[in-house]
């Protein structure tokens, strides 16, 4: 039998109180130093005074850190929606495979986790650069096409060019689709595979082909996963900064590159902490939005 | 030759990527903590692959004190963990312009010249610094210079790129270009370019510096973070800004004859990285021995082996082989020289400023 936290409020304490010391300890309170900071001024090179000031969140929001924030913004958005494209087959034929394929399934897609995001992003490089695995490959087919066209009597094809992969914003995308691809599956997967399967089955009992029943059936029931899978995908993906640094080019940094460089090379921690409290309340506004979503789809619902 | 030269292990670059995935590398978790009783310790804080093989075991043999290595990537990073006091460093390598803030912050201790007899193994030109009048801070451990790190067989009509021209300011080699992203350096070297000082670049010029760059950005092909000698060493681009240190290992290694180095005739930034002693240091004494000992003429001389950058110890560099003495990526020819110069701590509002203009060149 369930019963309230309200009728056993000793253990209900012990059990939140370690976790919330913790909380306390490194997490607000060093994020309630930065947040002071962000209304400080620097008076030396390892000095801030504390003035209230508002300069440095009149600095951030000047239209070149505006832009860049947008720019951020527009990366993490296309970021999100290729895996969302890309993770919801998945997270679907997951939620649809045996139990035994289920559990190696799952396995696969929680496996680069066990890899550190650097050296991740490192075989990437790898694998993208103009002597990488994929330009390799590319080769390989390019001088065997050359090959079997002068067999043919055809003029062999010219010399092969590399493609230019890495370094530059597609480079950027496609290494934050490929660290934040699991963030969108898992939840997408733990709402389709609670789905009431009944509903899919009437709907094609009653004439609607697997597209319309995909469509109208199961993203609407899956939305709560899709909002949640969305949103811890767009979050870090807005605050990625190691992986533009590696892949990017010259045109691809993002606004946590620039929060960096302030609290390292420019030595300006004030300037530093309002861009991340801006990018915070970015944050904080796109958990908003989620939570209104779902309650009005929850009202709907109920 | 090959094992002694890992490719890739250089003074800045790998470190410099741990420290950018915030997995935040530190060996000094404890720092002396972990010493036994009556044990004396040396928490020494220096760059990666900076050091002799066998260095800190001879300076236990010889002073009895052993010495605990921690490592950093740049000197920002020094400086963040330093900032907010002494986590209980004894030595540390800041550059130049970091122990002019450093010591102008009052976060390093006099230096007691007692102690450090092989100060006299000095070349001349190192036992005073503008950068610390009276070397009261600091002592001179490399000296290193930015420039020219390139492909040979990629040069047009197998040229020498020995102007910055080629790489701030020329589309000869668009798309094959990588320059070093530290913002000071960027601009101190087009200002170089543009025929002025290091130091005290006009606004105006910084106008048109910023604007020089803003014109060249297409014709680059990545802003590196002192990871320039992989990028070449990988074929992904021909010409590199990066440290003569770092492409000499380059060349030093297998395949490495591919490669070369220059400093553009218009002249260069000259570093020098310094040891130091930190406000604060929990063991002073061993500290002014580690330091004398590190100036020795054979302690010297195997570090000098091992890492190839050039030594400010005269005593140290006239053990080496001639191929060390005359190797002209590690050494550049002494007229280029007479038109480098050190670039000065210019205070952090001028900091910011470079790294203002960086952020609007990227985002241009």
């Amino acid at each position: 039998m369930e019963q309230s936290w309200r009728r056993a409020k000793a253990a209900f304490a012990a059990i939140a109180l370690p976790p919330l010391t913790w909380l306390l300890l490194f997490f607000l309170i060093p994020l309630a130093v930065i947040w002071a900071y962000s209304f400080g001024e620097n008076t030396g090179p390892v000095t801030i005074d504390l003035t209230g000031t508002f300069a440095n969140y009149l600095r951030a929001i000047e239209p070149i850190y505006l832009e860049i924030f947008w720019k951020s913004i527009l990366i993490a958005g296309l970021t999100t929606m290729l895996c969302l494209v890309i993770g919801f087959p998945v997270a679907l034929a997951i939620a649809f495979a045996s139990p035994r394929t289920k559990t190696w399934l799952l396995m696969l897609i929680m496996l680069p986790f066990w890899t550190n995001l650097l050296i991740r992003t490192f075989a990437l490089v790898a694998v993208l650069r103009e002597n990488g695995y994929v330009n390799f490959a590319l080769e390989w087919l390019w001088n065997n096409a050359s090959w079997a066209m002068t067999l043919a009597g055809f003029q062999p094809l010219g010399e092969f060019e590399p493609l230019k992969l890495l370094y530059n914003n597609a480079a950027v995308v496609v290494g934050l689709v490929y660290v934040h691809l699991p963030f969108m599956v898992l939840p997408l997967y733990s709402a389709l595979d609670r789905m009431d399967r009944s509903l899919m089955e009437a709907s094609l009992d009653l004439g609607a082909g697997h597209l319309r029943t995909i469509l109208l059936v199961v993203v609407p029931l899956a939305a709560p996963g899709i909002a949640s899978g969305v949103l811890i995908t767009f979050i870090p993906a807005l605050g990625a900064y190691l992986t533009p640094d590696l892949l990017g080019g010259t045109d691809s940094q993002m606004i946590a590159n620039v929060i960096e460089r302030q609290f390292k090379r420019a030595n300006d921690w004030p300037f530093g902490a309002a861009l991340s409290f801006l990018l915070m309340y970015l944050t904080f506004i796109a958990i908003a939005i989620q939570t209104t979503l779902q309650r009005r789809a929850d009202r709907r619902g109920a | 030759m090959k094992d002694r030269y890992p490719r890739g292990a250089s003074r800045r670059s790998i470190l410099q990527q741990f420290g950018a995935a915030a997995v935040g590398i530190s060996f000094a978790g404890g720092l002396s903590a972990c010493s036994s009783p009556g044990e004396r310790v040396v928490n020494f804080y220096n760059w990666d692959t900076y050091i002799g093989p066998t260095t800190l075991k001879d300076f236990q043999a010889a002073a009895g004190a052993r010495v605990e290595m921690s490592l950093f990537s740049n000197n920002d990073e020094l400086f963040a963990r330093l900032r907010a006091g002494n986590p209980g460093f004894d030595v540390i390598v800041p550059s130049n312009e970091f122990v002019t803030r450093m010591s102008e912050a009052n976060m390093l201790m006099p230096l007691d010249r007692a102690k450090i007899p092989n100060f006299a193994n000095l070349l001349p030109e190192f036992q005073d610094a503008a950068f610390d009048p009276g070397r009261k801070y600091s002592m001179p451990y490399t000296w290193l210079v930015l420039g020219i790190g390139y492909r040979k067989e990629a040069m047009l009509n197998g040229e020498t790129p020995n102007s910055w021209r080629y790489l701030f300011d020329s589309d000869q080699y668009a798309g094959r270009i990588a320059l070093i992203s530290e913002s000071a350096d960027l601009v101190r070297l087009c200002g170089k370019y543009m025929g002025l000082s290091i130091n005290n670049i006009p606004d105006e010029a910084l106008t048109q510096i910023e604007q020089m760059l803003i014109r060249q950005k297409p014709r680059i092909k990545k802003f590196h973070g002192d990871d320039g000698q992989d990028l070449l060493a990988s074929g992904e681009v021909d010409i590199v800004l990066e440290y003569n240190g770092d492409i000499a290992q380059l060349m030093a290694a297998e395949g490495g004859e591919k490669f070369d180095f220059v400093v553009p005739q218009e002249g260069t930034l000259i570093t020098s990285d310094c040891l130091c002693i930190p406000a604060g240091a929990p063991n002073p004494d061993d500290a002014h021995a580690f330091i004398n000992y590190l100036l020795d003429a054979e302690a010297g001389e195997k570090i000098t082996r091992e890492i190839q950058y050039p030594t400010p110890n005269a005593a140290a560099a006239a053990r080496m082989d001639a191929a060390y003495q005359s190797n002209r990526a590690i050494f550049p020819p002494a007229d280029v020289m007479a038109k480098s110069e050190y670039g000065a701590f210019e205070g952090d509002a001028r900091a910011r400023m470079y790294e203002e203009i960086f952020t609007r060149i990227s985002a241009a």
